[in-house]
């Protein structure tokens, strides 16, 4: 027999893997740190049953065109055996922008769906059950504008705020860095992030305040040890500003932080990202921010699979992709999944291929048996020993961006973004040099024309029905109401002190536009300025 | 000479992976290359254009909006004399958009899954220059 090759092989975020592990491997045998599923530091999972008590939620992302189309989007998703909604917004919603502004007339319903005042959101949500399904605003300038839209739909339809669940994503550091919703500064922004987690620590206890989502690192071309180091650090940069404020402490507020993130190809290396998280987070809440209690410490996030992993070229393969990148997240132990369609790469899915990624949710849990016993990779000498290496990874990176000056001041002056370029750039051309693989794409290629599919577009009658609707609007709200509620949310924009999302709530229920919150707070605050690097 | 080249952003789409690696490996070979940034209009766009007197400009659209986008840029470019100035079109562009985009005002088009190789050959020919690689 020949010597065995002992070269070590790199995973895609250029750890080295060894030929063969062994139980010298497992450096945390003995010490607590891999623990028991449900204890701290939680690196077997955040609850001693697993998926054995509860699966984790499909998601799946959805949402176009006006509130009506979208509204029946939701149901279907719920019919078909969904069990949580996640709402897609367009970009001039995103950006602060009402649907009757001329400068973004061809955005309006495009990626997600237009809401522009309470009267959109009201019937958004229509006849969908807000106590018992939670609900998933991919939503980060305008956050805190979407929150009070649906506290206001919430108790308006009789469902108090303390019974809402669901999340906002919130999280503009990493908006700056790598998607560009960006609106304010970010010292105004991190200043309406704080009022935002203080606010549902107060009022709506079930309701996660913010998503701290690496995903946008990620399919920006962050590596996956990248992704997480950037996501605890924003993190870490939110709870130390709601900490400073010195209203609601660690204990009360840090169990409704929640994360997001992109599962990609590399299986192992993705179960041992999720792992290696959940260590880093707990012993940060723990032992910087001095949490006592053990939902403090938790770390629980959804995921996305698809993405920047999924290829035009055999397009197809993609549902094996998504198959395998969901299994992988499971195996990470995610709380919520959201599993891109196959045609993903070129227009937003279809009915059929939006319930086909459903389906490849449901099929891993209830055919595969990988929800039959919690972590089941736990133990595994090679899992352990690449959890510990991917955990060295992140603080590595995590010490880098503290040595900078912190999250803020990275992405401000674009060091964030000079990493994620330089990383993308080396996936691009290892992918033409063929040093990473990818079936369809640089082997075993056939000669195809991308398929001609067809997309959905908002025509011109939902635009002129949302523009029809946002007209009436404004005719018919109290014009005195709408001027004082946005007069006090201007007032409490500049006063560091004032929490402003009863103000917003407010300026919600008097049916005030996006816009028009959005252009009032600009006034006192500004806009963000973009570092262009690339 | 090396040929000047804008690489832009136009809309509200924030997705510039594309956008950075094209003006990246577009610059590796040789052009002077200017990016913009996200998030920027049609005028804005023609306006950076003109000033930088450069011989393309890149639009880089994931959001579905190229073609509105695409005939703005090219309304934009003519009003301050930049009728000269050709368009390229990258990003989440269906098969049936290629034509047209390019009766809407583009001189080129490229698709999900184009190589850097193809990129760098195309936009050569469209600026009449074959670069000497810095």
């Amino acid at each position: 027999m020949p010597p065995a090759d002992d070269t070590p092989r790199l995973t895609d975020a250029g750890l080295p893997v060894k030929r063969v592990y062994g139980p010298e491997d497992v450096r945390h045998a003995d010490d607590g740190m891999i623990g028991e599923p449900g204890e701290y530091p939680f690196l077997r999972g955040n609850f001693p049953g697993g998926y054995r008590d509860r699966l984790w939620t499909f998601r799946q992302y959805s949402g176009f065109g006006t509130a009506e189309e979208s509204n029946a989007r939701y149901k279907m998703l719920l019919e078909r055996g969904g069990t949580g909604l996640s709402v897609a917004l367009d970009l001039p919603t995103q950006c602060g922008y009402d649907s009757d502004d001329p400068e973004v007339e061809e955005e309006v319903g495009r990626v997600g769906v237009a809401i522009d005042t309470l009267a959109d959101a009201e019937i958004l949500f229509a006849d969908i059950p807000l106590d018992s399904i939670s609900t998933s605003f991919t939503i980060n300038g305008t956050a805190a504008i979407l929150l009070a839209f649906y506290v206001a739909a919430a108790e308006k339809s009789g469902v108090p705020r303390a019974k809402l669940r669901g999340t906002i994503q919130n999280d503009i550091l990493k908006e700056y860095a790598s998607r560009g919703t960006w609106i304010w500064p970010a010292e105004p922004s991190l200043r309406l992030i704080a009022d935002t987690i203080e606010f549902c620590a107060q009022e709506v206890p079930r309701f996660n305040a913010i998503s701290v989502a690496g995903a946008h690192f990620r399919d920006a071309g962050a590596n996956a040890a990248q992704e997480m180091a950037f996501t605890l650090q924003d993190g870490i940069t939110y709870c130390e500003r709601v900490i400073s404020r010195g209203r609601v402490g660690i204990d009360e507020f840090a169990p409704q932080i929640s994360f997001f993130f992109y599962t990609h190809g590399d299986f192992f290396e993705e179960v041992a990202k999720y792992r290696a998280g959940r260590r880093i987070w707990a012993t940060t809440v723990r032992e910087r921010f001095g949490a006592t209690t053990d939902s403090a410490c938790l770390f629980r996030f959804g995921c996305v699979v698809g993405g920047a992993s999924l290829y035009a070229p055999q397009a197809q393969n993609n549902i094996v992709r998504v198959a395998y990148e969901a299994m992988a997240s499971v195996l990470g132990g995610v709380q919520s999944m959201f599993s891109a369609a196959w045609d993903e790469p070129f227009a937003l899915p279809t009915a059929e291929s939006t319930t086909l990624a459903l389906r490849t949710q449901q099929i891993l849990a209830y055919e595969t048996g990988v929800a039959r016993t919690v972590d089941p990779l736990g133990g595994s000498y090679y899992v352990e020993a690449l959890t510990d290496a991917m955990e060295e990874e992140i603080r590595g990176i995590m010490a880098g961006l503290e040595a900078f000056g912190g999250m803020t001041k990275a992405v401000e002056e674009g060091y964030v973004q000079r990493i994620i370029a330089d990383e993308a750039y080396r996936v691009q051309r290892m992918l033409e040099s063929g040093d990473r693989k990818v079936v369809g794409v640089n082997m075993f290629q056939t000669d195809e024309a991308l398929p001609e599919i067809s997309t959905v577009e908002m025509d011109d009658e939902s635009r002129n029905l949302q523009l029809k609707r946002l007209a009436e609007v404004k005719a018919s709200r109290d014009p005195s109401l709408v001027e004082r509620t946005l007069s006090a949310l201007e007032a409490g924009a500049k006063v560091e002190d004032v929490n402003l999302m009863p103000l917003l709530v407010d300026c919600a229920l008097a049916y005030c536009t996006v816009g028009e919150m959005v252009r009032t707070l600009k006034g006192v605050w500004g806009e963000f300025q973009q570092p262009v690097v690339f | 000479m090396a040929a000047r080249v804008l690489i832009a952003k136009p809309g509200l789409d924030g997705h510039d992976r594309g956008a950075k690696l094209v003006a990246r490996v577009l610059r590796d070979a040789g052009f002077e290359v200017i990016y913009t940034g996200i998030r920027q209009s049609p005028e804005r766009i023609a306006a950076a254009a003109v000033q930088e007197d450069v011989a393309v400009v890149g639009l880089s659209i994931l959001s579905g909006s190229h073609v509105a986008l695409t005939k703005k840029t090219r309304q934009a470019l003519a009003s301050v004399g930049g009728d000269g100035i050709k368009i390229a079109v990258g990003g989440t562009i269906p098969s049936q958009d290629i034509e047209v985009l390019k009766s809407a005002g583009a001189d080129a088009v490229f698709q999900t899954g184009t190589t850097t190789e193809q990129l760098v050959a195309a936009m050569q020919q469209l600026t009449g220059t074959t670069p000497t690689p810095t």
